[in-house]
């Protein structure tokens, strides 16, 4: 029989679904998620799955200390994820945060053991924040000035500089290890705190905190409201109309990758300078890479990135809790956000598409199996 | 209905929407074997949507086809193969990167390893038959236009397709190229094959068919066979009153050279030579009409005067109203013409793609061509927001707000948001490239009337069109290209059509022809 | 004096999860799919063959380990944990038609952790008596070599001293190469991966390819996951230990401009970059080993360079990567 029978579901592009509806979806699937994680934990733990979820906002939210520790990492993927936000909405896909962070984290810990005795500690501060937003420029400038050029392949190339850069940085902390042969930097100016951020209220994360919030709103501000913002948005929108309407775009492209990798040089200033006061080739923790999903998630928004950068590491800093209650491996974590983002990737489809399904579909098949 | 003839296909009652948009609506029609059918309807009326349906690329919403007299679902464009149909889209479906025989036989089931030599002789084989060149072992990429549509044409043949369909296939063709493949066409019909072949060139239709089949607004008017009907009839079917293009055409005032291009010449990104030694002067209050066969270097005339294009040669000169200073933009880009002060709007053919952003809502596209003004770091929003309101209502743009994505409005509304903004910034210069393209009657004469009043404010217009009837009666003189060099430049008061037709296909033709 | 014989062998068993990971990713990047989960798959495949074999082995006592069985089930475990991977990454970007580098790199997330996780807990989770995950059996099955191999000298040393899923994997590519140019699928996947609606409008099922190049990229690639753990590191697991390879995976299919048949030599001679610094008379000075191991990064980056300079019509990504296909796009 020749006959072709009605496609079973047929999709459609949906005119633009109210806000509303976007995150209503975008919520169940968040909801969904956390039920499946709560299976998976169930599963492998034995534990009531609400003792689970207790225990995950226990580990966040449960002493003061906790609380600051949340806050720091909240702020510290925040930034990368709104320094890769400009470069996004140029529809350049930069995944070498990762490699501009290690690089402003290199040029930090440079000037912090090179520079004291030389310049005075409020001079040094200064210089180390020049150095860093240098340094993560640069190494943002280097793949867009091919893009802008020659159109090479961004995503490939700031990949490619990322190991470029760990490489770079574990070549200095041989040089600079202490004690000798340790493999390590250290804590760098432990005695003279020279370099160090000043500490608010003997706080060591309020600084970065408060700094990340005055950035967020930048960025916010530049985005929307600046003609630099406008000329990223037309360049992502259509770089014909860009060219059209005058915009140099190979000029954008520089321009804007410039200012992403330096706020991920700003991120390195801030992990080293503001909390870690040493340099390893692991510092940055794969922020550069979760900056990505975190920013996308929000559809490019600084302040949904609030929610997104605050609900990947509750869930990160909440899985390494359950993990070590039942005495499971750290990367459990990594496991139950993975899901969550498969979930929330999978429901925007339901936010752009439309499904028909054919009518008498459960008829048909029915019919059709009688058939056989 | 003929005796003699047997069905290929029939479409009854097909519907498909796409939004709000109704592309066709409850359309039939009847395709015959051993008989080539012109699909003739203008812009927009959902001639290729309805073909599209038949191809497998479209789903109807509703409706049923039958292709020998059997009912039938098209899925995917392999569900229309397998029934014999092929297509040939106006876009080339073809893959840069691989050679014409790849081409030909991508998709095709048969034994796992590939022999590209018998796919070459079989190549060979259909081209000798109905009098093609093609070279199979040739990239896609290395080809002419006219050598791509040759490798689609065999392609369906390859698959053994009875029923061939079209899309306005002589729009990127030479004369030369447009007779041979209309010889083939008929090759192929007295073979058997259905044919339909969907334009809106009444001369084509008059040329090439037996029967023609007319559309409008995605309804089906009728058909008839093509020795009894004549133009009018079926431009009065197509337009569904009869035309009487009454544009106005006020004499120019105070006409003073405004734009000076002598002997431009410009390269195309492969090098190809897009324009040759192009040399005429536009004056102010005077609409400049260029005519050509599409392809015929339009867009890089507009493009280079932009400063969107590199001209390879020649220069072109702006002078300035009053002073009579002049400016060379040869070598300079948007941004430099602009800060130049030289008030130069234009309008693309590709609106969305080019002109405007398509997700951008009414104001900040309007924002496009001022959003750099003012000392300061931050944009002014509410400049923009005045003038979007100011043009919807001048100009009658039918929107659900400002805040529409332009996307989501119908193509007249899309033009005149982006007329309107180009308009507004009161410029010496004004270029459009098929300004009413894919447009209603009504929103036509709308553009047209905008124009005039830009012509009265004493600006140059430089109109690229396509309609012939259009170009006479709208424009003050006709620059008219053919393969990029200027074949003439007439009055346009008192030429023909006739003699302009010939010009486009023909270095000087017609000089001396009347 | 340099030392080949020496450097060889060991460039190769660099070279070999790479070259793995490079194939299954060229057949994923031809069909216009960009896999940024890669390294996630190659940890899973590991890993899964990790827990079959684990499972296999400690519930079985040592005297009556079949080989056959302590290869098959490693190797069916992997088989089948990457090509879940791959499923998901195209229920994602093909069904879902989510953004493919968001996918990837959630899918690199999720693989690892996996890896991670169950390399950390599988001993607990199973309640096993073992100090640690130590698949020396399974590994000597992975690690066989021709008997005869050693008595060749060096021949014998650069040739034929590696386990069987080294020559798998250059059989593999050769396949994967010979499937792409000289194949109708193979022709078809590639026309997939340029131009996704002409493909559609040739009759090809341009989903049902993604699927399939997908998953099947995948399944190879997990093969390298296992064949690092079960061969180069001798059946014992630890975390992050696999490290960066599925990141350099990626860069060999560039450096390869998307031939799966010069990726033979392609990765051996990254292998060699990988390892270049133990070979390398640097003295005391251990800095300089650490800014050797940028060069197949470099390399690559040269690469990428150098082919957008040529703008050559070959020898170019398909044109189609990292975007997904919506055939009513309009």
């Amino acid at each position: 029989m020749n006959k072709t029978r009605e496609p079973l579901v047929h999709i459609s592009r949906r005119d633009t679904l109210p806000w509303y509806k976007a995150w209503g979806i975008r919520a169940a699937a968040i909801a969904a998620a956390l039920v499946v994680c709560a299976v998976i934990t169930t599963l492998l733990t034995g534990e009531n799955p609400i003792e689970v979820y207790a225990a995950m906002i226990d580990g966040n939210f449960g002493t003061s200390r906790r609380i600051w520790v949340l806050l720091q990492n909240v702020a510290m993927l925040l930034i990368v994820s709104l320094a890769v936000t400009p470069a996004f909405k140029m529809r350049f896909w930069n995944i070498g945060g990762e490699g501009q962070i290690m690089m402003g984290c290199l040029a930090t810990a440079a000037c912090m053991i090179c520079l004291p005795g030389v310049v005075p500690n409020w001079l040094l501060i200064i210089i180390m924040v020049i150095a860093s937003a240098t340094a993560g420029g640069i190494w943002g400038l280097i793949p867009a000035f091919f893009k802008a050029k020659w159109n090479t392949n961004e995503t490939l190339f700031t990949l490619m500089m990322n190991y470029v850069a760990t490489q770079l940085v574990a070549f200095f902390i041989i040089i600079w290890e202490s004690p000798k042969g340790s493999g390590h930097v250290g804590i760098i100016n432990a005695d003279s705190q020279i370099g160090w951020f000043p500490t608010i209220g003997g706080n060591k994360y309020m600084l970065n905190v408060l700094i990340v919030a005055v950035i967020t709103a930048a960025m916010y501000v530049y985005l929307k409201y600046t003609k630099h913002g406008y000329e990223i948005s037309v360049v992502g929108e259509s770089e014909r109309t860009a060219r059209y309407v005058g915009i140099k775009v190979e000029r954008v492209i520089m321009r804007t990758m410039i200012i992403s990798g330096a706020l991920c040089g700003i991120t390195g200033l801030l992990l080293v300078a503001g909390t870690d006061h040493t340099i390893t080739t692991t510092l940055s923790a794969s922020r550069g890479f979760t900056a990505v999903m975190v920013s996308w998630l929000a559809k490019f928004s600084p302040i949904f990135m609030v929610f997104t950068s605050l609900l990947i590491e509750f869930l990160g800093r909440g899985a390494s809790e359950i993990a070590t209650d039942f005495g499971l491996n750290e990367a459990f974590g990594d496991i139950l956000t993975g899901v969550i983002l498969f979930f929330i990737i999978g429901c925007e489809f339901f936010i752009t598409y439309r499904l028909h399904f054919r009518k008498s579909a459960a008829h048909e098949a029915k019919e059709a199996a009688e058939n056989v | 209905m003929d005796s003699g003839k047997i069905a290929a296909v029939q479409m009854r009652n097909i519907t498909k929407s796409f939004g709000s948009v109704m592309a066709n609506d409850r359309v039939w029609l009847d395709i015959y074997k051993g008989e080539i059918l012109a699909l003739l309807g203008e812009n927009g009326s959902g001639k290729t949507t309805l073909m599209n349906m038949l191809s497998g690329i479209y789903y109807p919403d509703a409706g049923q086809i039958f292709v020998d007299g059997r009912e039938v679902v098209i899925r995917s464009p392999k569900d229309a193969f397998d029934l014999g149909i092929g297509m040939i889209h106006q876009h080339f479906k073809l893959v840069d990167v691989l050679t014409a025989a790849e081409n030909i036989i991508l998709g095709l089931h048969g034994e796992g390893k590939l022999d590209m030599k018998a796919v070459a002789a079989r190549v060979r084989e259909i081209s000798g038959r109905y009098g093609f060149e093609v070279d199979p072992n040739q990239k896609v990429y290395d080809m002419s236009v006219s050598q791509k549509q040759t490798v689609e044409i065999v392609k369906v043949l390859y698959r053994g397709a009875d029923i061939l369909i079209l899309d306005e296939p002589t729009a990127v063709l030479t004369p030369q190229e447009t007779d041979k493949l209309f010889a083939v066409l008929r090759n192929m019909r007295d073979d058997g094959k259905a044919i339909v072949i969907i334009t809106h060139k009444l001369n084509e239709v008059e040329a090439i068919s037996d029967r023609v089949a007319i559309l409008r607004h995605g309804h089906f008017v009728g058909d008839m066979p093509t020795a009894q009907t004549n133009a009018g009839e079926m431009t009065n079917m197509m337009v569904g009153r009869p035309v009487v293009l009454n544009i106005e055409r006020p004499e120019p005032k105070n006409a003073e050279p405004r734009l000076e291009v002598s002997h431009l010449t410009v390269h195309d990104e492969e090098g190809v030579k897009k324009l040759d030694d192009v040399s005429f002067t536009a004056y102010s209050g005077e609409i400049l009409g260029v005519a050509g066969i599409s392809g015929s270097g339009q867009k890089e005339l507009l493009e280079a005067i932009a400063g969107l294009h590199r001209a390879e040669g020649g220069s072109i000169t702006y002078i300035e109203p009053g002073t009579g200073a002049r400016e060379e933009l040869v070598g300079k880009d948007p941004r430099d013409i602009s800060d130049m002060g030289v008030a130069l709007s234009f309008v693309p053919e590709d609106r969305l793609g080019m002109g405007l952003v398509g997700d951008m809502d009414l104001s900040e596209n309007m924002m496009l061509r001022s959003f750099r003004r003012g000392r300061g770091f931050f944009t002014d929003r509410k400049a923009p927001h005045q003038l979007a309101e100011r043009v919807v209502k001048e100009l009658a743009v039918n929107t659900p707000s400002i805040e529409t994505p332009v996307r989501r409005l119908s193509g007249g509304n899309v033009q005149k948001v982006l007329v309107g903004r180009e308009i507004s910034s009161a410029p010496t210069v004004l270029l459009t490239a098929y300004a009413v393209r894919g447009l209603d009657i009504n929103s036509s004469y709308t553009i047209y009337d905008l124009i005039n009043k830009q012509k009265e404010r004493g600006v140059a217009v430089v109109y690229v069109g396509e309609d012939l009837d259009v170009l006479l009666e709208l424009s003050d003189r006709i620059l008219v290209l053919c393969g990029g060099k200027v074949s003439g430049l007439i009055p346009g008061r008192g030429a023909t059509k006739r003699r302009v037709g010939l010009m486009m296909t023909r270095l000087g033709g017609g000089e001396g022809d009347e | 004096m340099f030392d080949f014989i020496a450097f060889i062998p060991r460039a190769v068993t660099q070279g070999v999860p790479l070259m793995l990971g490079s194939t299954g990713e060229t057949l994923t990047q031809k069909s216009g799919n960009l896999n940024l989960g890669l390294p996630g798959v190659m940890y899973v495949g590991a890993i899964c063959g990790v827990i079959g074999s684990f499972i296999y082995e400690t519930g079985t006592p040592a005297e009556s380990i079949n080989g056959f069985l302590a290869v098959m089930i490693p190797l069916l475990s992997c088989l089948a944990g990457s090509l879940l991977m791959g499923l998901l990454y195209c229920f994602l970007t093909v069904t879902l038609r989510a953004n493919q580098n968001v996918t990837g790199l959630a899918m690199t997330t999720f693989g690892v952790g996996f890896g991670n996780f169950f390399g950390g807990s599988l001993i607990k989770l199973t309640d096993s008596e073992v100090p640690s995950i130590a698949l020396s059996a399974t590994s000597s099955y992975f690690k066989a070599t021709l008997p005869f191999a050693d008595k060749l000298g060096w021949f014998g040393e650069i040739f034929l001293s590696y386990g069987m899923l080294a020559y798998i994997a250059i059989v593999i590519a050769i396949i994967s190469s010979y499937f792409l140019k000289r194949t109708r699928p193979g022709l078809n996947l590639r026309a997939v991966g340029e131009d996704p609606a002409t493909a559609d409008a040739a009759g090809i099922n341009v989903t049902r390819y993604k699927y399939k190049a997908t998953c099947i990229g995948c399944m190879i690639a997990g093969l390298g996951g296992l064949y690092y753990v079960m061969d180069y590191s001798s059946g014992i697991w630890s975390n992050d230990a696999f490290g960066d390879r599925g990141w350099l995976a990626i860069a060999l299919v560039i450096f390869t401009m998307w031939r799966p048949a010069v990726g033979i030599v392609a990765s051996i001679l990254f292998g060699g970059l990988y390892i270049l610094y133990l070979f390398i008379p640097t003295g005391t000075n251990l800095a300089v080993k650490e800014l050797y191991k940028m060069l197949p990064y470099l390399v690559t980056i040269a690469v990428l360079i150098i082919v957008s300079l040529k703008k050559s019509r070959e020898n170019q990504p398909p044109a189609h990567l990292g975007l997904s296909y919506f055939r009513e796009e309009r």
